[in-house]
């Protein structure tokens, strides 16, 4: 039993999908991701190992130690989650998106070799358009199709990659590999896109604000967070990771300040908690590892939470803009209660789960002597709190009566939403089991007087500067608008930048063939000025004729050839 | 439906958002004086300021919002930009 890869009932659920009526196939939905955690918990153990021959390959299709155990647990509840969420849905490709995007994400992390991963790296990306394109609309279905550039753009290079490492090492074993090499870099980077590295990130800001209302949440949970897991093994301890670390917690915040659309928002800021992960695994000692993958853990049920409040109102008005949003919790309170918890554990507020594992980053940080990256990560703590903790409930649910009355979402998405916000204040107040599953040994407590005081200065202290901003008129109003990022050079600069140069080409070519015509036209008009353009053969003849002498000629020539040399038959 | 038989609800009346507020304002400042009583572990040297977290809170944030401010003016375009 053991031996059984753990992501088979989401593919065989996938398969059942289209066959199933709507009750039965709700209820399958559910099961999956049930038998699944029952099945890793039962079976599947540290050492858990099982491979399967191909060729001449021997493919390590389950190697379980408490990496990739505590990655297992955390897809299996976040595709639990995402289903109840979307239970309302009756869209099979979705729902067959769903699974396969899941199951995906536990063959990824329980992937022992790189050909492996890169199956299912290149699922991951397939599977997960699906939650665009189901949007229907025309600029959905264009975001998708660069989102789906750019994952597959990372398969690739994970490919050449491990076909490198292949040839250099004589080995498939995805285990720390370091930045060694043209290999190391190129699975570096594959790595990288997916984890939305600044100027890689473009897809993610691009595309999750065009998905489906429940298809959102299911994009924030697996993709970066398989990429985080994949970081975490194969370059832990990489210092360049910090600094790109601290450059993603940094620089998205203040795009999430003045961008309007909410889910946006979240997406910016979903790239802010990635790079305390990132800077935790490139910090690379025991604390920052387990920092980076409990937040990870923490995040993954928050950004979905968050999602899932957006995604209620998405619904329910059919735009998540704030500009024209507010006074929503009149008639979600219930919405509204949840976004809160949500906004309070991104924001790391001491008994939510924010606070029980960034601070192991931050405290990692210190004991390795990062002071000024420190306070970079300080004051994107701080941003956090303002666009995440804030501006969301804040524009969404209270601000300026927008007149708006929608009611509650379905109750499945409630139920959702309460339970994910439940599993913020368990982490939160409860962060012994969270820190029984981490993988690396260490001794570290969040609760202590220092800490909680120090962190509640420093988000009431926030939360002041916004009362104060707006009071003072100062803070930036809610717009409609466009703000110019990463993904602006593939699709304003680079167009244009082909446009140009076909159309410079087009010039040349043009000025290039008129140069020549002149040039021709003199030498022709002197030639004709010379004595030798009496004689009748230099006259210009059609081509035609020249052809048909030509062939003549060869033709005689033949004809001589065989008279001459032929053998005489016997 | 019309909008005087809507129920007044928490927030339309403006002395319950003066209270909150004013509750918000007595725990940031009750946090600022606890500072001076409490000895706070110090891992480095700017931690020494007394309320150092608070003030840095607060200064990030605004510079956050002022420097985002002067972002819009660089990156921010009309909503249709890209369908064009």
């Amino acid at each position: 039993m053991s031996e059984l890869p753990p992501f088979l009932p989401f593919f065989l659920a996938a398969l059942l999908v289209p066959v199933t009526p709507a009750l039965i196939r709700n209820i399958l939905l559910l099961a999956t991701p049930m038998v699944a955690i029952l099945h890793i918990v039962l079976n599947i153990h540290t050492g858990t190992h099982a491979t399967w021959s191909i060729l001449d390959f021997e493919l390590v299709y389950l190697r379980a130690d408490k990496l990739s155990l505590l990655f297992a647990y955390l897809f299996c509840l976040a595709s639990f989650l995402s289903t109840i969420y979307a239970l309302h849905v009756r869209d099979r490709t979705q729902q067959i998106a769903g699974l396969i995007y899941a199951g995906s994400a536990l063959g990824a992390v329980f992937a022992g070799d790189f050909l492996t991963l890169f199956i299912f790296w290149e699922l991951l990306a397939i599977s997960s358009v699906f939650f665009i394109w189901a949007r229907g609309t025309e600029r959905a279905v264009k975001a998708g199709m660069r989102y789906l550039i750019f994952q597959v753009l990372s398969g690739v290079l994970l490919l050449a990659g491990a076909l490198i490492h292949y040839r250099t090492s004589g080995s498939l074993i995805f285990d720390h590999m370091g930045l060694q090499g043209l290999a190391g870099w190129l699975i570096f980077i594959a790595f990288g896109i997916k984890s939305a590295f600044p100027f890689l990130h473009g897809w993610l800001t691009d595309g999750y604000p065009e998905a489906t209302p429940t298809g959102t949440v299911f994009l924030s949970a697996f993709t970066t967070k398989v990429a985080v897991y994949a970081l975490a093994r194969g370059f832990a301890g990489e210092e360049i990771l910090v600094y790109i670390g601290v450059t993603m917690a940094c620089f998205p915040i203040f795009y999430a300040v003045i961008e309007n659309d909410l889910r946006k928002v979240l997406s910016y800021s979903l790239i802010n908690q990635v790079g305390f992960m990132v800077t935790g695994i490139g910090i690379g000692t025991a604390l920052s590892l387990n920092g980076a993958v409990a937040h990870a853990f923490s995040d993954v049920i928050f950004k979905g939470l968050l999602f899932m409040s957006m995604g209620a109102v998405l619904f329910r008005v059919g735009h998540v803009n704030g500009s024209d949003l507010g006074g929503l919790y009149k008639t979600m309170p219930k919405t509204t209660a949840l976004c809160i918890i949500g906004a309070m554990s991104i924001s790391a507020f001491p008994l939510f789960s924010g606070f029980v594992s960034k601070s192991m980053v931050m405290a990692a940080m210190l004991q390795e002597n990062y002071d000024y990256l420190w306070l970079f990560m300080l004051f994107a703590s701080a941003g956090v709190f303002h666009h995440a903790g804030i501006k969301i409930p804040y524009f969404a649910f209270f601000a300026h009566d927008s007149g708006l009355r929608p009611q509650e979402p379905p109750v499945n998405m409630l139920i959702a939403m309460g339970l994910a916000a439940a599993a913020c204040l368990m982490i939160g107040s409860q962060p012994q089991y969270l820190y029984a599953l981490l993988p690396w040994e260490v001794d570290y407590w969040p609760y202590d007087l220092t800490h909680v005081l120090t962190q509640l200065q420093l988000l009431f202290f926030s939360a002041l500067a916004f009362v104060w901003l707006n009071k003072q008129g100062l803070y930036p109003p809610e717009l409609h608008s466009v703000n110019l990022d990463a993904e602006w050079i593939y699709r304003r600069l680079m167009p244009a930048g082909v446009h140009r140069g076909l159309l410079a080409l087009r010039q040349a070519k043009s000025a290039l063939s008129a140069t020549a015509k002149a040039s021709m036209e003199t030498i022709r008009h002197s030639f004709s000025q010379s004595a030798m353009a009496k004689n009748h053969l230099s006259e210009s003849w059609p081509t035609g004729s020249m052809v048909f002498w030509i062939s003549i000629t060869l033709a005689a020539y033949l004809l001589v050839d065989i008279t001459l040399y032929s053998e005489p038959l016997e | 439906m019309s909008d005087t038989t809507e129920k007044k609800h928490l927030f339309d009346n403006p002395r319950n958002v003066d209270r909150l507020l004013r509750g918000f304002y007595v725990i940031c400042i009750l946090l600022v004086i606890v500072d001076f009583f409490v000895h706070r572990h110090i891992y480095m040297a700017w931690e020494n300021l007394p309320a150092f977290f608070a003030l840095y809170g607060f200064v990030a944030c605004v510079l956050l919002v002022l420097l985002a401010k002067l972002l819009r003016k660089v990156v921010m375009r009309k909503e249709d930009y890209y369908d064009e």
